[in-house]
């Protein structure tokens, strides 16, 4: 082969080249574009609380009607939320698909992909949610169990903007302090076990692996330091914070597991890999089903929590199934069975009636407001410390402190 | 010459035949069109992915919602640059890809070294089925059966127990034997092939020469597959050091993987920059490797 056609073989390579480059910028450059206008959705969530989403009915019977087109629903949950997903499938034509978030930054980056129609969002989230535009008001006029949810769970900060509803309730519940019952002795009725920096437990201690454990640690200053004058255990001041950070540093040596995965800490518990620890009810359930000895209390400090909301993606695919959704999450078959199987208090009290263990109402105080006052729902921290004035630290502090803090 | 009879345009061409004319005529757009698609690829797939990481570790996030805000800031860096956590865990994670490297080639050079030269053809055919065989399962698993196995009660303890012993498999040394197991075969496989390319005249001319099998070995067998022996590490090295799985299901440890995937959905920025600390560490072992001839072994 000649030297000439070599190197117009040559020029040939870098004309390709050079135009697919120009291709990928400019598909880039269009990307780009896309992503700003959804960036911009936190204006629009400002300004509409307009709950028009394309393709939704107007009317509860054009819904499901609508509804039986999309024949599927998809959502972004914690484990276990979904309940009687084939009794609804039959009744209204919707298939049900769940992902299991591990924290509520997972759930937040899950909904950002676009591929669900909603998620089960705890207060850390949903108010992120409702501010990145990421989810929609909702019109509860077309929720007919919305009626009977309890008055005291509605337009709350975490579910609700200005007054106007973004979502559902679908129940809430304490973050629990869980031990084996055959290591731990005598029955821990504090969260001093763990933090003691010399607890008998060390390296079997298992805690919850996102940044609002860092809630916990203020949560047990507040008890035990009075001078630091802890308010809200999510609203920290800079000395607040750093006492709090302080005592998880002393803490992380002892750690015996940092879990996220629920599974992977069920797992733990049944072996005996970690005996005690924080923890949802749900686990606490699974493994006393499991015939493990395992025990959970909300201890006399009190505790984290969470009061969560079924929400819709504001770009929801299957905006007509996701809206019989919320409808039957608060129904009270759902509520009972999921109240039930969680571990959690019923939002829609007709459910209390239907629970296998029909005392189960009264040992969660469904409906006794003063059990839950010492239960701080998970809320997202803000500069401002919630509106209450002053300077706290935000969740970026939060989420870099906590990098740090597991090492 | 049947040029001029070919040069007389035939009145009816099919198109076929006249998209092949065309080619002929012009090679370049015939080459253009064959690497329009892997270099597409490579540049705007590769390259492209690469560019978007680098931009989006300038950018910065909304303190309330996590958003990525467009503002070019260089605080992710000065952030793991800065902070000791960030390096710790970078160091963390190359020592343990340094040490996973240095078991298996440990492990897999008797392996590979019977498998080419000591195996009769029917033993070997058996042993790379059983070298390979691991790869079928997915990855997933084989973690969660090392979690098991490695658990207070799993079958490790169970074992020392009766001798009034008992191992922490849950700790650096528990994910250090489980990386040794997960990327071995990718090990065994490079060096057999290196192993197996050195001619066996050499190792005759050696023994001729009046060497023993140890000196055969220090002077001929190991420089020979030298390059096979550092094409291999590329891969357990590699392999190590972007993994979060089994770091998040053996120990309660931070490594690079597992840093960058807790960041990556509410901190995207900092996860992006510090990605670019195993990216600068594979450049740089790579042009090492490369220096060996390590390539050439692939």
């Amino acid at each position: 082969m000649s030297k000439a056609r070599w190197r117009r073989l040559r020029f040939a390579g870098l004309a390709v080249y050079v135009v697919v480059a120009l291709l990928g910028a400019t598909a880039c450059g269009s990307d780009d574009d896309n992503e700003g206008s959804a960036g911009g959705g936190t204006t629009t969530g400002e300004a509409a609380a307009s709950t028009e989403i394309p393709g939704l009915g107007s009317t509860i019977d054009e819904i499901k009607q609508k509804a039986k087109e999309e024949g599927q629903v998809s959502l972004v949950q914690w484990a276990g939320y979904a309940q009687l997903t084939k009794e609804f499938a039959k009744e209204t034509g919707c298939k049900v698909s769940t992902k299991d978030g591990a924290t509520s930054d997972d759930m937040i980056s899950l909904i950002g992909t676009g591929q669900y129609d909603g998620v089960s969002a705890s207060g850390n989230a949903s108010v992120r949610l409702m501010e990145r535009g990421d989810v929609a008001p909702v019109n509860t006029d077309l929720i007919p169990n919305y009626a009977d949810v309890q008055e005291g769970i509605k337009n709350k900060d975490y579910n609700s903007k200005d007054g106007q509803p973004y979502g559902v309730p679908h129940g809430r519940g304490p973050n629990v302090l869980a031990w084996r019952t055959d290591v731990v002795k005598p029955a821990p009725d504090s969260w001093g076990v763990i933090w003691d920096p010399n607890t008998p437990y060390k390296g079997k201690i298992s805690i919850y692996d996102d940044s609002i454990f860092i809630a916990d640690a203020a949560l047990y200053l507040k008890a035990t330091k009075p001078d630091l004058g802890i308010d809200s255990p999510y609203q920290l001041n800079d000395e607040q914070f750093n006492a709090s950070i302080d005592l998880l540093k002393g803490l992380a040596p002892n750690v015996g597991e940092w879990w996220g995965d629920y599974a992977k800490q069920i797992q733990s518990y049944a072996n005996k890999d970690v005996v005690i620890g924080t923890t949802w009810p749900y686990q606490v359930n699974t493994l006393k089903a499991d015939k493990k000895p395992v025990e959970g209390v909300k201890p006399k400090e009190g505790t984290t929590g969470w009061s969560d909301t079924w929400m819709i993606y504001s770009k929801a695919k299957h905006p007509n199934c996701m809206y019989l959704w919320m409808n039957h999450m608060i129904s009270p078959a759902a509520q009972a069975a999921v109240a039930e199987s969680f571990g959690e208090a019923p939002v829609n009290l007709k459910a209390c009636a239907l629970t296998k263990n029909k005392n189960h109402c009264n040992q969660f105080h469904a409906s006794d407001e003063s059990w839950w006052k010492d239960i701080y729902y998970w809320t997202t921290p803000t500069a401002d410390c919630g509106g209450k004035g002053g300077t706290c630290k935000t969740q970026k502090d939060w989420v870099n402190a906590w990098t740090e803090i597991r090492g | 010459m049947t040029s001029a009879a070919h040069a007389e345009p035939s009145p009816r061409q099919s198109l076929g035949r006249r998209l092949s004319t065309f080619f002929y005529r012009h090679p370049w757009v015939g080459v253009a069109a064959l690497l329009a698609v892997p270099l597409g690829w490579l540049v705007g797939g590769y390259f492209g992915s690469l560019f978007v990481l680098l931009l989006a570790s300038l950018w910065d996030t909304d303190p309330f919602t996590s958003e990525v805000v467009h503002n070019y800031t260089f605080d992710n860096f000065r952030r793991i640059f800065e902070e000791d956590v960030y390096r710790e865990v970078a160091w963390r994670t190359i020592r343990m890809a340094a040490l996973v490297t240095i078991a298996d080639a440990v492990l897999a050079f008797p392996i590979a070294y019977y498998l080419a030269r000591i195996a009769s053809p029917r033993t070997r055919n058996l042993l790379v089925v059983a070298v390979l065989m691991p790869l079928w399962v997915s990855y997933l698993v084989k973690a969660f059966a090392w979690r098991t196995i490695l658990s207070d009660s799993g079958v490790v303890n169970w074992a020392l127990d009766p001798f009034g012993l008992s191992f922490d498999g849950y700790s650096s040394v528990g994910l250090w034997l489980v990386f040794t197991y997960l990327w071995l075969p990718f090990m065994i496989l490079p060096l057999y092939a290196g192993l197996e390319r050195i001619p066996h005249s050499l190792f005759e001319a050696s023994a001729d020469l009046g060497a023993r099998s140890l000196r055969t070995f220090l002077r001929v067998t190991f420089p020979l597959a030298f390059p096979a022996l550092v094409a291999g590490s590329i891969f357990t090295f590699s392999l190590t050091l972007g993994d979060y799985i089994a770091p998040d299901l053996i120990t309660s440890q931070q490594f690079i993987g597992t840093v960058i995937y807790d960041q990556r959905g509410t901190n995207l920025p900092v996860a992006a920059a510090f990605t670019l600390v195993p990216i600068g560490v594979m450049v740089m072992y790579l042009l090492v490797a490369r220096r060996l001839k390590a390539f050439e072994a692939l």
